[in-house]
């Protein structure tokens, strides 16, 4: 199973989208995208919309992606995590970890929507 | 913005030196032993003494067959141990185990057969048990496969919480029983996730440590038995019968399936520990799920058969835990194996302590002999990594050995008190001739701890193996026949008494008497100096039925019923009022035993006995009522408590107060509810300051202090 990522600008944040699976063998490429754009300072926002699984060694490099974010000063926030994803994340504990950049997201959403 | 982390660090190891079997593989580290995960491939490493040759088996997971079989070159071992990295390979996506090929003698203790794929002992992870009660394809050559698993948990600002032993409120519980009936409303029920769903209600419980029943690898499918009154399967639901020592069990993880129980278990450990509560893990290190001569081989038979069982000189497997073999404890390899287990757990999972099981065995030597020094448990009792943590010994073994007040116990160990479970319990029922070994018992036993101090005695009077606290007032005998073993299975001598009707009955007296004998095995306990054990559950009246020996009862029999938290709240009140109340009293949780004397304070001693008069006990063989007062070790009030296990009620004397305190009713049991207890520090005023009416089979708690609450007692 392999993982195509597209990169996307936008006025406030880079937008990283992600398709297919985030496991042992495709998150080391996963992280060579991710890692450059955390340090451009950026607000960063990953689209798992098209993500069906993340392995144990997946959700490690969500974890390392948000911690070097931590420690450039920089938010993540993750987006479009599947009802199946979220569980795995939720019994693992990996959401806490991001939980607040998905109610961030959430409620930029909500803000958006109402200044339209 | 600070500078981006240094690239990674390039070694002289990260490179291969050989080729075997197609891969590039040089020789790996013997330490740590199990598979680790290196820069640019996983590190294998195994002991065996006798083996002649090594295989190391790999799969693609799921895979039934082999992806590759790679021999241990002679010169990847060290001494008896072979190790070898092997490049390239992704750590997620294999499974592994050994081939070890040596003799086959049994009678010198050998059992070698190079035609076993075997687990590694060390293995983090298990795969082949992922979802809890798929059957097996059992047709597959190799059942309990080992995986390689990252140990980078990112565990935040976690800390041990190292509560001291006295005021431990320890839970007994069940992973999967726990939330696994479908009243738990939990989103994974019977999981670790399903447990943590579950910490708010601990919490207002006030429970502060719970100990799990085995989480160690094992296979629930391996019980052959059904029901003969249903036909439905049984399991090995208890799990006393471990597969992997150092691998979570993947059926208590809602994740299993993706292979992320220890993610699933350390995030329960962390959550738990937010909130205050420690984590006690209940281990068996006294066998293993390999059986006799006739059981299957898993690891260790196959690896090194001689060093891992004690072998009778035949090349038997001595059978001191009763379950076919027994682990050779204080063989030297074999104690450090246990060692690293432990600590292994202390270490990335972050637990609190652990809970024997036959811990008597870990004192026997390798003929069985027991061991006046034992060097495992002294091992353990001062290594580094264990220095904090509860270690607490089931101090029997099914070989006869029993050893309670008498473990080795190097300053450290506690006690799971058997004596003070058998002596409630027999008191509860009414029994003569029990009121001075009762005061020995709720003393803290200082006949069997005396210089150990009162957290020595783990007391409690139900635990998962025998019955609970609502059959132990429903039932005078066991009903376990649907365990398939005829009712010949489990304890005989249960100390229990039905009230007066054998199960469940629509009388209401002796309803109202189950109750209130609950109630009052309750208050004994969590005044009892000691850490009080509650079994998971009684809290809320749990029944097995009557099957005082669930451990094959995977079903209603063992599951907690939540429904029963709103039908019981009366009980459940009741319990988390006492253990407020056992919080509040420092003199409850008094770390030396009683002496009787007059200490600082209030000129009164530190404990003393009453009977129907005050300061004159009843101890003579017909008297079944007795009194208590508690004063002392800093904290300005006295606590009494009346145990009447007679069918009349009685007239007692209160001991005089000192310095304008007056008699305060914390709990009476005889009484109806609401009115059967208070919250700690609003407790009445007695109206007949000298006098109070205990009722038939009823217990009292009275606080002795000054009116106003805020200056008495503490948290």
């Amino acid at each position: 199973m392999t993982l195509s990522v597209k990169e996307r600008r936008n006025k406030t944040a880079t937008v990283l989208v992600a398709t297919g699976e985030i496991n042992s063998e495709t998150s080391g490429a996963l992280l060579q995208a991710l890692l450059p754009l955390v340090r451009e300072g950026r607000p960063l926002r990953i689209d798992l919309t098209a993500v069906d699984y993340v392995s144990s060694a997946g959700l490690r490099t969500l974890l390392v992606v948000y911690r070097e974010a931590q420690h450039a000063g920089v938010a993540v926030t993750l987006y479009g995590v599947s009802e199946e994803v979220r569980f795995v994340m939720s019994a693992t504990g990996f959401l806490d970890f991001f939980s607040a950049g998905e109610a961030a997201a959430a409620e930029a959403k909500a803000k958006a929507k109402a200044a339209r | 913005m600070t500078e981006p982390r240094s690239e990674q660090v390039l070694r002289v190891d990260a490179y291969p030196t050989h080729e075997v079997g197609g891969y590039r593989v040089r020789a790996g580290k013997p330490f740590p032993f199990g598979a680790n995960v290196v820069p640019g491939g996983v590190s294998f490493s195994v002991f065996s003494d006798q083996a002649t040759s090594m295989t190391l088996v790999l799969f693609e997971r799921g895979k039934p067959e082999p992806m590759a079989e790679l021999e241990f070159p002679e010169e990847f071992r060290t001494g008896s141990v072979f190790a070898m990295t092997v490049f390239g390979l992704d750590h997620e996506n294999i499974e592994y185990g050994y081939r070890a090929d040596g003799p086959y003698d049994p009678v010198t203790g050998h059992r070698f057969d190079a035609r076993q794929i075997l687990s590694d002992p060390y293995a983090r992870l298990i795969a082949g048990r992922d979802v809890w009660g798929v059957e097996p394809d059992r047709s597959r050559g190799y059942q309990y496969r080992s995986r390689v698993c990252l140990q980078d948990f990112d565990w935040a600002d976690d800390t041990p919480l190292r509560i001291p032993a006295e005021d431990l409120v320890v839970y007994e519980a069940h992973v999967r029983g726990f939330t696994r009936h479908p009243s738990s409303g939990v989103t994974a029920p019977g999981t670790f996730a399903g447990l943590r769903e579950k910490i708010p209600y601990l919490r207002e419980l006030g429970v502060n440590c719970v100990e799990l029943l085995p989480v160690f690898e094992f296979d629930e499918s391996d019980n052959p038995r059904s029901n003969p009154e249903t036909g439905e399967k049984l399991y090995d639901y208890w799990g006393y019968n471990t597969v992997s020592f150092f691998a979570p069990k993947a059926g208590y993880a809602a994740t299993g399936r993706y292979g992320m129980q220890g993610d699933e278990f350390r995030t329960l450990i962390k959550d738990l520990h937010a909130a205050g509560i420690e984590v006690i893990l209940d281990v068996v290190f006294n066998h293993t799920a390999e059986g006799n001569e006739q059981g299957p081989t898993i690891s260790f038979k196959g690896l090194d058969n001689a060093t891992y069982y004690m072998l009778t000189p035949e090349g038997y497997y001595f059978n001191f835990s009763g379950t076919g073999n027994t682990v050779n404890c204080n063989h030297p390899v074999v104690r450090n194996y246990v060692l690293d287990c432990l600590r292994h757990w202390v270490a990335d999972y972050h637990i609190d302590g652990f809970r024997f099981d036959l811990a008597a065995i870990l004192g026997r030597s390798a003929d069985g002999t027991p061991l006046p020094n034992p060097p495992l448990l002294e091992l353990l009792a001062y290594d580094p990594v264990l220095r904090h943590t509860k270690l607490i010994a089931e101090a029997w073994d099914a070989g006869g050995l029993y050893e309670v007040g008498n473990f080795p116990a190097y300053g450290r160990w506690a006690e799971w008190n058997g004596k003070y479970r058998d002596t409630v319990r027999s008191f509860l029922k009414g029994d003569p001739g029990v009121t001075g070994e009762l005061a020995t018992r709720i003393a803290g036993s200082p006949d069997l701890y005396s210089g150990r101090g009162t957290s020595a005695s783990v007391n409690f009077l139900t635990a998962h193996d025998g019955f609970s606290l609502a059959d132990l007032v429903s039932y005078n005998d066991k009903h376990n026949e649907a365990n398939g073993e005829g009712n010949n299975d489990g304890g005989n001598d249960n100390a229990s008494w039905n009230c007066g009707v054998e199960g469940p009955t629509d009388d209401p007296a002796v309803n109202a008497l189950r109750e209130r004998q609950m109630k009052n095995a309750l208050a004994i306990l969590f005044t009892s100096q000691g850490i009080p054990m509650l079994l998971s559950g009684d809290e809320v009246a749990r029944t097995q039925q009557g099957n005082n020996n669930t451990y094959c009862q995977d079903n209603e029999l063992s599951w907690f019923d939540w429904d029963q938290v709103d039908r019981n709240a009366e009980l459940l009140r009741f319990t988390r009022e006492m253990i407020a109340f056992r919080k509040h009293h420092r003199e409850l949780r008094a770390t030396v035993h009683p002496t009787g004397r007059i200490r600082d304070g209030l000129g009164l001693p530190d404990i003393s006995w009453h009977g129907e008069r005050a300061w004159q006990p009843d101890w003579s063989g017909d008297s079944r009522l007795l009194a208590v007062a508690r004063c002392g070790t800093g904290d300005d009030d006295v606590v009494y408590v009346a145990m009447n296990a007679h069918w009349e009620s009685h007239d007692l004397e209160l001991p005089a107060l000192p310095g304008g305190r007056s008699w305060h009713l914390f709990a009476d049991t005889g009484n109806e509810a609401p009115y059967d207890i208070r919250t700690p520090g609003a407790e009445q005023e007695l109206d007949n300051a000298g006098k109070y009416l205990i009722g038939p089979r009823s217990v009292v708690i009275l606080v002795g202090r000054t009116n106003d609450p805020e200056t008495t007692g503490t948290l």
